[in-house]
């Protein structure tokens, strides 16, 4: 048992010591941000790189938590052991509000701040008492999306979905559908977030439905492997590929003809804005008057120099 | 004569005298009980300032603790009579989804929404069980199949149903329903507020409920996990039934020998699971006031772990169930101590590794001092 609890506490100093040292904080403000994303959703680190950055230049603490299998009810649990630690504000995406909202107003009933990033409304975040949502409205960004290719003469699509059980996904989807105006039906996959499932779904799906005329990745877990599903079956280039998000895959996609755009909802700032926004309020009872949009931005292939050199750690 | 016929009561030579100490230490919870110790013994130390020993602290873990006490009581019985279940995570996922659709989208009275699912459920476990003593196929195939096939159901329904993954307004369809008050309640509020009021707990700064006490009242889920655990654990070392789940696990055959109906312990064993992985679906329905298709991820190993720590046999036919439910109060209160303790959380998987291996280890040390193997 002895061992155990060397080991523990020698684990736990190598993991605390970096927190540590990059706390210099001279009134000791701390920050939580939580994420509905799990562990395997990579695109998280351009978060986490936006609040250890804000952390540094604000000069405060900043921890990122998130529950390791994405499952929302353990993202409550967090929250409320966020709330029960006590820190000046935290920082969530409201992925389920129905589940999300007691323990967020419990947290702003508690005095501590809250600005809800990524995921929710404006409205979702004025009703749990939050101080600003900063996001992209995801409904809003599919139909601009939709809107787009339908003036580039698109008819019919795939929606690769690789996290159907998150209804910010379905939503961009079903934007998309109608901003085409058409209907979405069939034409949302359940992908599944294996590499090599998406690819082989995706190319089974081209083949029995060879009248498609567009593809809509969701981000860069659906976007990689579709990539080489379209590369493999010669249709890349040829078919109307457009993706949400960003990542070191899509940006050489784009940069090659690949991918015609990806829409940047700049997670960057949705991590950074808010540890800024928030250490000013609490040094200096500053905030600004509205909600923050991130996104949506279209990235295509001018200008793509700035995007190439930081995707996948701060674009 | 009369010396001969009462012979004075000689010590059988063939009990071993133990001392009371090493009697009393000596059991399957022990490496529980120690681990449990070390574990609150760590965090006290390192995060006590935290608020993790303040009142929303301590509801906040044992919240934790008590939903792997749920499942793990299930898991640990089952285990314990010789299978195992990992359809667990995938039962929470259907059987909450199953209420939300029953109770929203068909519009049924919520306890009529919430007895179809359970008997729903318990027919799945049911007919796991049956799959795994008719065909004699190893329980970790039939009930992985059943993961896929629950999980795949959970998604799909909701989705042609409803078109959208996640159906919420159960709260609002269980108002003042008898039966949700069951999962969904607390109880004790009164205690609560005297508390608050009398400042021993702490109250809500600002808004609407300003005053109140941050905690206001004991979750019924945590109830269902003192009631799981006792129940288990009286079926479990007090009852003939108890007996059987030990015998079918420890070794099928000779159990059959001597008259025990393995087959039927080992069914009733998957049917309790199942209960329990509803009851835990159940309490999170009716607390958070949705259903969502990716619920329940990954629960079944969580269980398995926390029956694991607890000094169970992974090839059954040893264990206990209180020592399941410290492995569930170890497993809860490790991982939001050490979001308490400001632990980075990537790290923590780190940890629970770590701490399953030495409780596994601890474990086996203690089972060769019980049984003398070597």
């Amino acid at each position: 048992m002895k061992a155990i609890v060397t080991s523990f506490a020698v684990g736990l100093a190598l993991a605390v010591s970096p927190l540590a040292l990059a706390a210099q904080a001279d009134d000791d403000l701390s920050y939580v941000l939580v994420s509905h994303a799990p562990d395997s959703d990579s695109w998280w680190n351009t978060v986490k790189n936006g609040i250890a950055l804000a952390g540094d230049q604000m000069g405060v603490t900043v921890e990122y938590r998130n529950p390791p299998t994405g499952d929302i009810a353990d993202m409550a649990r967090i929250i409320q052991q966020a709330t029960a630690a006590g820190p000046n504000g935290i920082i969530t995406t409201l992925a389920d509000y129905d589940v999300l909202q007691g323990p967020i107003s419990d947290a702003v009933a508690s005095g501590i701040d809250v600005i809800i990033m990524n995921t929710g409304t404006a409205e979702q975040a004025r009703e749990v008492g939050a101080l600003m949502y900063v996001g992209q409205p995801e409904y809003d960004a599919g139909f601009a999306a939709g809107q787009r290719a339908k003036d580039d003469g698109v008819q019919t699509f795939l929606c690769v979905n690789h996290a159907i059980q998150q209804p910010t996904l379905v939503e961009r989807c079903q934007g998309f559908a109608d901003g085409l105006g058409v209907e979405l039906g069939d034409s949302m996959l359940d992908s599944g977030v294996d590499p090599g499932e998406i690819k082989n779904k995706v190319q089974a799906y081209l083949s029995t439905n060879p009248d498609t005329q567009a593809v809509l990745t969701l981000g860069p877990v659906s976007a990689d492997p579709t990539i080489l599903a379209l590369e493999e079956n010669g249709m890349a280039g040829d078919i109307y590929f457009g993706t949400f998000d960003l990542g070191p895959e899509i940006v050489k996609g784009i940069k090659s003809g690949v991918i015609e755009w990806g829409i940047d909802q700049q997670p960057f700032l949705q991590a950074y804005l808010p540890v800024v926004v928030m250490a000013n309020y609490h040094r200096y009872g500053v905030l600004p008057g509205n909600n923050v949009n991130s996104g949506p931005g279209f990235v295509t292939a001018d200008a793509l120099e700035k995007v190439e050199a930081y995707a996948g750690e701060y674009r | 004569m009369s010396e001969a016929s009462t012979p004075t009561p000689q010590e059988d030579e063939r009990i071993k005298e133990t001392s009371a100490l090493r009697q009393a230490l000596i059991r399957p919870e022990l490496g529980g009980i120690v681990g449990t110790i070390a574990v609150f013994t760590f965090f006290l130390l390192t995060a006590f300032n935290s608020g993790m020993f303040n009142a929303a602290g301590v509801l906040n873990w044992s919240t934790v603790s008590a939903q792997f006490m749920i499942i793990a009581v299930g898991a640990c019985l089952l285990m314990i009579a010789g299978e195992f279940d990992l359809s667990v995570g995938s039962m929470i996922g259907f059987s909450g989804m199953s209420i939300a659709l029953l109770s929203v989208t068909f519009s049924w009275p919520v306890w009529l929404a919430i007895i179809v699912t359970f008997a729903v459920c318990i027919a799945i476990g049911a007919l796991n069980g049956f799959i795994v003593v008719r065909t004699g196929l190893p329980s970790f195939i039939v009930t992985l199949a059943f993961l896929f096939i629950l999980r795949g159901f959970t998604i799909y329904l909701p989705q042609t149903l409803e078109r959208k993954t996640i159906i919420g307004g159960v709260s609002d369809v269980a108002q003042g329903d008898w039966l949700a008050g069951l999962f969904g309640g607390k109880i004790l509020g009164g205690l609560f507020t005297w508390m608050g009021n009398a400042g021993l707990i702490g109250v809500f700064e600002r808004g609407t409920r300003a005053g109140d006490p941050v905690v206001d009242g004991i979750p019924m889920l945590i109830v269902w996990a003192i009631v799981l655990v006792i129940f288990g654990h009286v079926l479990l070392t007090k009852t003939k039934f108890g007996n059987w789940i030990f015998a079918a696990g420890g070794d099928a055959q000779a159990a059959r020998y001597a008259g025990v109906p393995v087959n039927r312990v080992k069914i009733l064993m998957f049917m309790f699971t199942a209960f329990c992985a509803t009851v835990f679906a159940t309490c999170q329905v009716m607390e958070f006031g949705s259903a969502g298709a990716d619920r329940g991820l990954l629960k079944e190993f969580e269980a398995i772990i926390a029956v694991v720590i607890g000094g169970a046999l992974l090839t059954g036919g040893y264990g206990s169930v209180l020592g399941a439910a410290l492995g569930a109060l170890i497993f809860g209160v490790v991982q939001q101590g050490l979001f308490f303790a400001g632990v980075e959380s990537s790290l923590f998987r780190v940890f629970l590794g770590v701490i399953l291996l030495f409780a596994v280890i601890l474990n086996t040390y203690i089972r060769r001092l019980i049984t003398g193997e070597r």
